[in-house]
C-alpha cells in the first residue's frame, strides 16, 4: 500500500492476509507532510526485494496523470479490481478519501488534490527511491524489473527512437525489461537497443515468422538475496494487431500459454526458487493466465495501466499492478524458505515528486536528454480552461481536443482517435505546451489521414474495437480503451456480442442518424497501415490549439453506455 | 506459377536411434488461390503446390496435401522417428506438373 | 488493420490504406464455405461415421495477427506404432472461399502425428480438424480464430 503500515503481510501457508493501520500516515499526507522517508518506510521481510516499474511511457519528468473514472469489467472481471474506480475503488482497498492515496489512485476531486499533492513521477525521483532501497536492502538482494512501454510516449523518446529511455533504464540499473510500443521503433531498432542494453530483454512469446523460432531469450535466472529467481518475459501478445505489423514483419507474437507453462517448468528444472512473470499482457489476461499456468509465484502486470495498492492473489500467485507514467514504484519483499516463497510484503510507493529529492545524477542525465529539444518542448500553443485528461473507457477531454483539431484542420465530418491509455493530464490554467501535446501523440505512425467511409464501415470499426475491449474472454481483449470519436455520437451495450454492441450512431452537427450506405468524410490518426498520408497529428493539434488559445472541454455525453 | 526457388530445410544431421526429430521446410511459391481477380476483373487461375512428400531412404513417411488456403511461401513442419542412417528426400508437386526435390542426410549413432 | 478480404501477398496488403481495406471487407464477398460445406466434405470422406472428441490438440492463435499467414499446429495423441497410429488428419476452415486447408498422411515412422503449416483465413471462423486412426476410429476438434482490425492498445 502507499503507506508503509498497509503493506500486506501474507503468511501464505496459512493463507492469511493482514492489513495494518494507515491512518496516521494518511493524515500526514493530507496535511502535505508526506516526505521521502515516509514513502520509503518499509518493514522488510525475507532476503529478496523485487522492484517493479511499468508503462513509464518515456516520462522523464513528473506529470499529472488522472486515473480513469470509468473502467468497465466484463465477464468474470465484472465488478472486480482493477475495474473499480473512485468511491468503489477507495472502499474496496480501504483508502481514505481526499488524501495523497486517493489523489494518486482515483480521479476524485482531481484538480484540487493535484494542486495539493503536485505532479507524480520523474525518473530522477524514481532513481532516488531505487537507490535508497538498494542501499538499505543491499544491492545484491534487489531485482529491478520493468514491464515495458518505457521507451515510447514523449517527444525526446520519439526523436531518439527510444534511446533516451534506454539510457535511463541503464542508469536505474534495471535487470530486465519486456516490450510493446518499443516495437513501433521497428525490429532493427529494438534489436539494436536491446543488444547494447546492460539489462535483459525477455520475450518468451515472439517467434520468427520464417522458422517459428524464438527471437529473444524467454527467461533469465538471477541470484539475489540468496535465492535463484527466474524472470520470464512476456511481450504484449497483440502487438502486430494493435500496432503496425509492417514495422515488425518477420515476427509473430501471441499469448503462447503452453509455451509459458514450459518456461515455468524449465525454470524449476534449472533450480529456480522463485518464478516471476514480467508481463505486458494486461491485468485481466494475467488473472486468467495465473489460473491456468501452474507454478508462477509472482506476476508483475502491465499494459493496462492499473495501479492497485494491494496484490491480487490467484491461488498462490501474487499479481502486482504498478500503474503507469512513473507514478508508482512497486516493492515486493519475498521470504524464501525451503526453496519456496513462504511469505511476502508489498508496497505500492507513490512517486510524489514534491516529496522526493531528485537524484542528482539522474537529474543531470534528464537535463542532457531533454536539452536538444528544449525549445520545442517549452513552446506554448494555448492554455487549458478545463481539466484535459485521457484515461477512461470512452472519450476523455484530451482526446476530444484532438478530435476537434482533426475535424477543424482536416475539414472532416467525423474524427477517430485511438484509445491509447498513455498521455498526461493538464489542469485548468495549465499551458498547453508542445511537450504536453507530444506526450499524448508521440508515435512513429502519426499521420492524420482523411478518408471517406460509409456509415456501415464506421459501425464495423466501432464494433471491432469494442470487441477488443469488452469481449468477456480476456484472451480476446487487447487492452487499450475504446476508439475516441469526434462529430459523432453512439450508444453501446457492452454486454452484447460483436456486431450488436453499437447502435444509435448520430452525426452530431446535423443531428441526423448515421446512414449505413452514406459516405462521410473521416479524419483519423495512428492507422496501423503502411504508407498512410497526412500531417503528423501533433502538428495539427498544436495548430488548432494555437488558433483556439483557450481550450475548454467538458466531459462529453454523446457516448451512451449500457450493459456494464 | 512454377516453383521458382530452392527449398530450404531445417533438420538435425544427427540423431539417436528412436529419437523423434522435427523437420522444417520452406519453399517460395505464390500459392495463387484462384479466388483473386486481376485489374481487368478476370479471375487469376489457381496455381499452387498441391502435394508435399517426405521420404527416408526411399520410403515415404509423411505427406501433406495442400489446398488453396495454404499461405504463400509454404512452411511445413513435421516429425520423424530416427532408426538408421540415410537420406531424406522431400518433394513438392506443383499444379502445373513440375516437381522440386531436396535432400538431407541423417546419421544415426 | 487486419485483413478480411482474400488478398494476394503481404506486400500488397501493406500498401492498402484503411479505407480500402474496409471497402474490400464490405464488398460483395465470394461465396464462402460454411459449417454445412465442411460437413459435406466430411461426409464425402467418411460418410456418417461417428466422430469422437479428444485426442486432437489444435494449436491456433486466439486472434490472427495476419489473416494471410495464420500458424496452424495440429498434434494428435497416439503411440504411433504399427498397431496403433494416426493415418490421416484433415483440416477445414468454415469461413474461407473453399473449406479445405490441408490433409496430412502419417505413418508409424512419423514418430509423432503432429505438423505445422501456415494458412489464410478470410474472416473470423472455425478451424476443424478430423483425425483418422489406424483402427478406423475418427476424432475431431474445433477452434475459432478471430480476424479483427484490432484497436489500439496500451
Amino acid at each position: 500500500m502507499i503507506s508503509r503500515r498497509d503493506f500486506v503481510i501474507a503468511a501464505m501457508a496459512a493463507g492469511a492476509l493482514a492489513s495494518g493501520d494507515r491512518g496516521a500516515f494518511a493524515q500526514a499526507a493530507r496535511l502535505g507532510k508526506m516526505m521521502q522517508d515516509d514513502i520509503l518506510r518499509f518493514d522488510p521481510v525475507g532476503t529478496l526485494t523485487i522492484l517493479h516499474t511499468t508503462d513509464l511511457h518515456a516520462q522523464l519528468e513528473p506529470i499529472y496523470f488522472r486515473e480513469p473514472s470509468l473502467n468497465i469489467g466484463v465477464g468474470e472481471a465484472r465488478g472486480l479490481p482493477p475495474h473499480l474506480v473512485d468511491e468503489a475503488f477507495l472502499a474496496y482497498f480501504k483508502v481514505p478519501a481526499g488524501g495523497a492515496d486517493a489523489y494518486s489512485l482515483t480521479s476524485l476531486d482531481f484538480d484540487a488534490l493535484a494542486r495539493t499533492y503536485g505532479r507524480m513521477g520523474g525518473v530522477d525521483r524514481l532513481a532516488t527511491l531505487v537507490k535508497a532501497i538498494r542501499a538499505s536492502r543491499g544491492a545484491g538482494n534487489v531485482l529491478l524489473l520493468d514491464g515495458g512501454d518505457g521507451l515510447q510516449g514523449s517527444w525526446s523518446s520519439l526523436q531518439s527512437r527510444g534511446g533516451d529511455m534506454a539510457r535511463v533504464f541503464a542508469a536505474l540499473g534495471a535487470d530486465a525489461m519486456v516490450g510493446h510500443f518499443e516495437f513501433t521503433y521497428g525490429a532493427d531498432r529494438v534489436k539494436e537497443i536491446m543488444d547494447a542494453a546492460p539489462y535483459a530483454f525477455l520475450a518468451q512469446n515472439i517467434r520468427s515468422l520464417e522458422w517459428q523460432e524464438p527471437v529473444f531469450e524467454g527467461r533469465k535466472m538471477f541470484e539475489r538475496g540468496g535465492a535463484k529467481v527466474t524472470v520470464i518475459g512476456q511481450a504484449f501478445p497483440r502487438t502486430p494487431i494493435s500496432n503496425p505489423r509492417w514495422m515488425i514483419p518477420d515476427w509473430e507474437f501471441g499469448l503462447r500459454e503452453e509455451d509459458m507453462q514450459k518456461q515455468v517448468e524449465a525454470a524449476r528444472a534449472e533450480g529456480a526458487d522463485v518464478v516471476v512473470l514480467l508481463s505486458h499482457n494486461g491485468f485481466d489476461v494475467d488473472r486468467k493466465l495465473a489460473a491456468r499456468v501452474k507454478g508462477i509465484d509472482v506476476i508483475l502486470t502491465g499494459h493496462t495501466h492499473d495501479a492497485m495498492p494491494k496484490p491480487i492473489l490467484v491461488g498462490s500467485t501474487i499479481l502486482i499492478a504498478t500503474g503507469s507514467h512513473g507514478k508508482f514504484l512497486s516493492r515486493l519483499d519475498l521470504e524464501i524458505k525451503d526453496r519456496k516463497v513462504a511469505g511476502f510484503r508489498y508496497g505500492l510507493l507513490p512517486v510524489l515528486s514534491d516529496a522526493i529529492a531528485p537524484d542528482p545524477e539522474m537529474a543531470a542525465l534528464v537535463r542532457e536528454l531533454r536539452a536538444p529539444y528544449a525549445a520545442d518542448l517549452a513552446r506554448v500553443a494555448g492554455h487549458a480552461e478545463s481539466l484535459l485528461y485521457r484515461r477512461g473507457n470512452f472519450n476523455g477531454t484530451f482526446d476530444d481536443m484532438i478530435c476537434q483539431a482533426m475535424l477543424a484542420e482536416r475539414d472532416a465530418e467525423i474524427a477517430l482517435s485511438p484509445g491509447f491509455r498513455w498521455g498526461g493530464t493538464l489542469l485548468p490554467g495549465d499551458p498547453i505546451t508542445f511537450e504536453a501535446i507530444a506526450n499524448a501523440t508521440a508515435i512513429t505512425y502519426p499521420a492524420c489521414y482523411r478518408n471517406t467511409m460509409t456509415g456501415q464501415q464506421l459501425k464495423d470499426v466501432l464494433e471491432d474495437v469494442a470487441d477488443n475491449i469488452f469481449n468477456p474472454d480476456p484472451y480476446f481483449q487487447g487492452g487499450g480503451d475504446m476508439v475516441r470519436v469526434g462529430g459523432m455520437g453512439y450508444a453501446i451495450d457492452v454486454s452484447q456480442p460483436v456486431g450488436r454492441r453499437i447502435s444509435d450512431m448520430v452525426h452530431l452537427k446535423s443531428g441526423k442518424p448515421i446512414e449505413a450506405s452514406k459516405s462521410y468524410a473521416v479524419a483519423g490518426w495512428a492507422s496501423v497501415n503502411q504508407g498512410v498520408e497526412g500531417p503528423p497529428i501533433w502538428e495539427l493539434v498544436e495548430k488548432h490549439v494555437a488558433a483556439t488559445k483557450a481550450v475548454k472541454i467538458e466531459p462529453t455525453s454523446f457516448v451512451k453506455v449500457t450493459g456494464a | 506459377m512454377a516453383i521458382k526457388s530452392k527449398p530450404r530445410i531445417k533438420a538435425p544431421s544427427e540423431a539417436k536411434a528412436g529419437e523423434i526429430i522435427e523437420i522444417k521446410t520452406l519453399i517460395s511459391h505464390e500459392m495463387e488461390s484462384g479466388q483473386r481477380k486481376d485489374s481487368t476483373g478476370k479471375t487469376i487461375p489457381r496455381a499452387i503446390i498441391n502435394t508435399f512428400t517426405a521420404s527416408f531412404n526411399g520410403k515415404p513417411f509423411f505427406e501433406a496435401n495442400w489446398f488453396t488456403a495454404v499461405s504463400a511461401n509454404p512452411y511445413q513442419a513435421f516429425f520423424y522417428k530416427a532408426s538408421e542412417s540415410g537420406e531424406f528426400t522431400f518433394t513438392w508437386k506443383d499444379d502445373d506438373g513440375s516437381e522440386q526435390t531436396a535432400t538431407a542426410k541423417l546419421t544415426v549413432a | 488493420m487486419q485483413l478480411r478480404s482474400w488478398t494476394p501477398s503481404r506486400r500488397e496488403i501493406m500498401e492498402v490504406g484503411l479505407a480500402s481495406v474496409l471497402a474490400a471487407a464490405l464488398a460483395p464477398r465470394l461465396a464462402m464455405a460454411t459449417e454445412e460445406t465442411v460437413a459435406a466434405e466430411l461426409k464425402k470422406l467418411y460418410g456418417d461415421k461417428p466422430m469422437a472428441g479428444g485426442k486432437i490438440k489444435l494449436d491456433l492463435p486466439e486472434i490472427a495477427e495476419n489473416g494471410l499467414v495464420v500458424p496452424l499446429n495440429v498434434d494428435v495423441e497416439s503411440p504411433m506404432t504399427e498397431q496403433d497410429y494416426v493415418k490421416a488428419v484433415h483440416v477445414f476452415a468454415d469461413g474461407n472461399p473453399l473449406p479445405q486447408v490441408v490433409t496430412y498422411r502419417f505413418t508409424p515412422q512419423s514418430g509423432k502425428a503432429a505438423a505445422s503449416v501456415r494458412m489464410r483465413l478470410a474472416q473470423t471462423q472455425n478451424v476443424i480438424a478430423v483425425a483418422e486412426m489406424s483402427n478406423g476410429a475418427l476424432h475431431t476438434a474445433k477452434a475459432q480464430v478471430k480476424v479483427t482490425i484490432g484497436g489500439c492498445g496500451g
